[in-house]
């Protein structure tokens, strides 16, 4: 029946149909000057549908002959994205009003970019998967070039799109090998085609060209060339987006496709994503040493903390998905308080993102100063901070996988990146005295920060332990696994 | 009380978060003086506190004591406890944090987060040493480096970049390989609680990794991956480089705490995970680190004689008694064992002490360099005087305590390896070299440099926090078995306990061999 297809993605329909409404709704009315409610809307909105489906969402349901899975795993990665979305709209407010890009067309775009994340972490077929991926990335390709009249913006819209163009043709090119070798596009017969005893040839060549498409998408070395260029020329706020959201989507898509179309290869894909894992965690870690754009510095960083959670899945197992899961939400957190310090800085009314503009910024800000901190020890993996059991957990993973090496390699790239980490801490506390920063008193940002680095410093707590994430992220794992 | 070790430990926390949240950010002179006072309130309650662990210690019994349990993540638990080995660290920690804090009472750059920085310190030393979880002892371990980074960077000297980053960096690099160690050992025993782990038996089978043979098999790999941890903390030459520059970096109150305290946790970690949890990993290796510990002896004793600089001169010093510590920890006898921990507890008060005294003269004339001293005995007696019996416990003179634990671990050292107890021995030479020449030029002489015309001598103040660890220094020296009663059996039980298991692997090995 058809109303039983529609009621499992009523979430997705409802935003689908807002952001469309709106889209007409604002062409007719005052265009632009409807650009700050809309924001508020949609963020409220993205952040109602996460509560919704956290509190309502049960059991396994499939729609559309089992294109479209709602089951425990994708409600989990879609709250994660809901939540993180609906924050970095409502932090973006501020900053884009007084750049003048807070157009109408930039709340929407989110939101519809969040519908196709929602539709990637539910695929179950391939072609599920492309819709998905493809609304989310043209959204994001728009997003990323928003500020028209600045070269560096639309440089970094323009590289996404072709790169992203490309990945795109990979992930079909691979796509289609999978369907004509499996017969079909859903993931549970392509299982079925995958696990039989002797996988074919042709099969495990398009797994490869599938991954190294999401692989693209996470920004996983070698695909990641895109990620310090992009995060440096999009607005601030927009690059806190790229940092959250889609992150989230994409690993949460990546295990879908691992484990639930090639569950029965796990051995096959295990050395890619070890590979993969590897690269990005060094690579994250010794390229973000130079940086001096505190931007391209969290686009390392952000490829590094991809690395650790691709050993989390690396490791083929439930509790590595679980260890996943539990990484990407930590990140999630931390990125969004990171970003929410960075939106705060400017000079001038410009925003600045060089590092050495924090010189000695705990003298003027003590609290913020304390928080920025608690994060970037946190990045770096320091216990007791939370970053720590993230790392912890997808250590486990790996050594329990087998995986031991791939364990040690990560641990000695944390400490190669604990430096820049380090290196802001230097900044923000030892540095010398500089031309002062302008002082932001936004409340917005400066709630979103205090309550990440709160989360961040104290949800280890026995007694709070991580606030249940732990056992939501094992239903969510077992979900997939099944 | 229930609860009694929770207490302990997180006074100086609340102390801090009251510090933090009630006290106004970078006030006057009435908020830093409420700082000090609050800091130096708390610290001094946890040491009254703790006075009823030592209190309600029972020394006959070899177990743990005190033990409190809640769960925690990932089947994990958040376990509290003491023995005979870890109390007396305990003692140590909230002893010298009061005298610590009273010693940086002119700072006066940021003394708000100076204090937080020392309380949050205190608390995750004292979980260091009373950790019952691995994890939870990972976690207190490294955690203590993020204030004691931002002490040497903050309030630290002129070179205190480099030295914070180095400081950081080194131990980090050595704890996470411990990390990935502690996952195989919850992989392969399924707990992370220390006390069944100290019975589990982890495989001892020789296996080859990438060609290499490696005799000792897993035991050897996880205690290495801890000895790489442990070895940087201590610091075993040659991975000491760190310690000289941390502790001329750091401000007086650093240094003090680093080497009466921080050290101690690798020496600790030694006799908690290295010993009774891979006896046989200890074994393959125990001639290594017996060799490890005369060279560094010898050696940091030799560099210690060119240094120009007092604080670099007691750090190498400091290095040479951590080796006297680690030979005695892995001569494995009674006396090696007694003797390490109780030249770790005396080298807490004597190292501290020395420290203290270079801050004393480093407050008035603001350089560490030996040759800007000399014929202090003139205007300073009373210094002249404390530094003097500091000098002599450091050198290891019968009657202090400094003695007590280089005879001990040399005994033990004799026991186990005749020539490397022969050749540390010539480090007892070699110390009374560099330390009483380091006295001569700084106290004794004439009275030449014209900036020394002026000097005052210790104030009331400067006394009295030194008046505590004479005492401490005199009385073990005195009457050792105050410590050694304390720590007999726990130590009994541990050899008796390594030994058993050493008989058991070789009979299963060899079983194993004859199949």
């Amino acid at each position: 029946m058809i109303t039983d297809d529609l009621i499992i993605i009523v979430p997705e329909i409802i935003l689908a149909l807002f952001a469309m409404l709106a889209l007409v709704g604002a062409v007719y009315t005052r265009k632009d000057a409807i650009g700050p409610l809309l924001t508020w809307v949609s963020a409220g909105l993205l952040a109602l549908m996460g509560v919704w489906i956290a509190v309502n969402g049960d059991g396994d349901n499939t729609a559309f002959n089992g294109m479209f899975v709602d089951d425990g795993f994708a409600r989990f990665a879609k709250v994660v994205v809901l939540i993180s979305a609906a924050a970095v709209l409502a932090m973006s407010q501020d900053y884009m009003k007084q750049r003048g890009l807070l157009r109408f067309e930039y709340p929407l775009l989110v939101v519809l970019a969040v519908v196709g994340m929602m539709v990637m972490v539910s695929a179950g077929d391939l072609m599920a998967l492309y819709m998905g991926l493809e609304l989310q990335s043209l959204s994001l390709y728009v997003i990323a070039s928003l500020r028209r009249d600045s070269v560096k913006s639309t440089e970094a819209g323009m590289k996404y799109f072709v790169l992203g163009a490309l990945s795109s043709g990979l992930l079909l090119y691979g796509a289609s090998l999978v369907y004509g070798f499996a017969g079909t596009t859903q993931f549970a017969g392509i299982i079925l085609a995958a696990g039989e005893g002797q996988t074919s040839l042709g099969l495990l060549f398009g797994l490869t060209f599938v991954v190294a498409g999401l692989a693209f998408k996470v920004s996983a070395v070698p695909f990641h060339m895109w990620t310090p260029d992009v995060y440096e020329g999009a607005p601030t706020p927009i690059t806190a987006f790229f940092a959250t959201a889609p992150k989230m989507a994409a690993m949460g898509l990546f295990a879908r496709v691992v484990h639930d179309a090639f569950g029965g290869v796990v051995a096959d894909w295990q050395q890619i994503l070890a590979l993969l894992s590897l690269l990005s965690m060094f690579l994250g870690a010794v390229a973000a040493i130079g940086q001096k754009n505190i931007k391209r510095l969290m686009a390392y960083s952000s490829i590094a903390h991809m690395g650790y959670a691709l050993m989390g899945l690396a490791a083929g197992t439930a509790f590595g998905v679980q260890a996943m899961l539990i990484y990407m939400a930590i990140y999630v957190t931390m990125n969004v308080g990171t970003f929410a310090f960075i939106l705060t800085l400017s000079r001038d009314g410009q925003p600045v993102a060089s590092i050495d503009a924090l010189n000695m910024y705990s003298k003027r800000e003590p609290g913020k100063a304390l928080a920025v901190l608690v994060l970037m020890f946190s990045l770096a993996g320091v216990p007791p901070l939370v970053g720590f059991f993230g790392k912890f957990y997808v250590l486990r993973a790996a050594y329990d996988a087998g995986l031991a090496w791939l364990a040690i390699a990560g641990v000695v790239a944390s400490v190669i990146g604990a430096f820049y980490y380090l290196r802001i801490v230097f900044y923000v506390y030892f540095g010398d005295e500089v031309e002062d920063l302008d002082t932001d008193r936004n409340p917005v940002l400066f709630g979103f920060l205090m309550s990440s680095a709160a989360l961040i410093a104290l949800a280890w707590f026995p007694g709070l332990n991580l606030l249940g994430l732990e056992a939501m992220a094992l239903s969510a794992a077992e979900a997939l696994l099944n | 009380m229930d609860n009694l070790l929770s207490i302990v430990t997180f006074i100086p926390a609340i102390a801090a978060l009251i510090l933090l949240v009630f006290l106004p950010g970078n006030g006057g002179a009435n908020a830093e003086r409420n700082a000090k006072w609050v800091a130096l309130i708390a610290t001094s309650i946890t040491f009254l506190v703790s006075l009823f662990i030592l209190a309600e210690f029972d020394p006959n019994d070899t177990g743990m004591q005190f033990v409190e349990e809640r769960e925690w993540l990932l089947g994990l638990q958040y376990k509290l406890g003491v023995d005979g080995i870890s109390v007396l660290f305990v003692m140590l920690t909230t002893f010298m944090m009061p005298l610590t804090i009273a010693a940086s009472w002119d700072v006066k750059t940021r003394v708000k987060e100076y204090m937080i920085a020392f309380l949050l310190l205190e608390t995750l030393m004292l979980g260091v040493f009373m950790a019952l979880d691995l994890v939870l002892f990972y976690l207190f371990f490294e955690a203590g480096l993020i204030p004691m980074f931002l002490i040497i960077g903050i309030w630290g000297g002129a070179n205190r970049i480099y030295a914070s980053f180095k400081f950081f960096l080194y131990t980090f690099l050595g704890s996470v390989l411990m990390l990935v160690a502690m996952v195989a050992m919850f992989a392969d025993a399924g707990t992370t609680d220390i006390p069944t782990l100290m019975k589990h038996t982890f495989a001892s089978e020789s296996f080859s990794i990438l060609g290499i043979h490696v005799v000792g098999g897993l035991q050897t790999m996880l205690f290495l991956a801890f000895f790489a941890s442990f070895a940087v903390k201590m610091p075993m030459w040659p991975v000491h480089t760190w310690l000289p520059d941390a502790h001329v970096q750091a401000p007086t109150a650093g240094s003090v705490v680093l080497a009466a305290i921080l050290l101690k946790m690798g020496g600790y970690g030694f006799l908690r995970f290295s010993l009774p949890m891979f006896p046989v990993g200890a074994d393959v290796l125990t001639d290594l680190v017996l060799w490890m510990s005369a060279i560094a002896i010898v050696y940091t004793s030799l560099v210690a004689l060119v240094q120009e600089d007092m604080k670099k001169l007691i750090a190498y010093s400091s290095v040479a008694h951590m080796g006297y510590v680690t030979m005695g920890i892995f001569a494995a006898n009674q006396q090696g064992i007694d003797g390490a921990i109780f030249q770790m507890i005396s080298h807490g008060f004597i190292s501290g002490a020395l420290f203290l005294c270079v801050g004393v003269i480093y407050d008035r004339m603001h350089t560490r360099e030996i040759d800007a001293y000399g014929g202090l005995v003139n205007r300073m007696p009373a210094y002249a005087l404390i530094f003097m019996f500091f000098t002599m416990a450091n050198v290891g003179l019968p009657g202090t305590s400094g003695f007590v634990g280089e005879f001990l671990t040399l005994m033990g050292a004799f026991k186990a390896n005749t020539w490397v107890a022969a050749i540390a021995t010539s480090g007892v030479i070699l110390s009374a070299a560099y330390a009483l020449w380091l006295y001569r030029r700084v106290v004794f002489g004439d009275l030449i440099k014209e900036s020394l015309k002026t000097i005052n001598d210790m104030t009331q103040r400067e006394k009295w926090i030194f008046a505590p660890l004479v005492v401490m220094t005199l009385l073990l020296g005195v009457y050792p078995a105050l410590v050694t009663d304390i720590i007999g059996p726990s130590v009994e039980a541990l050899i008796e306990t390594y030994e058993t298991a050493l008989v058991e692997a070789a009979a299963f090995n060899q079983a194993a061999a004859t199949q």
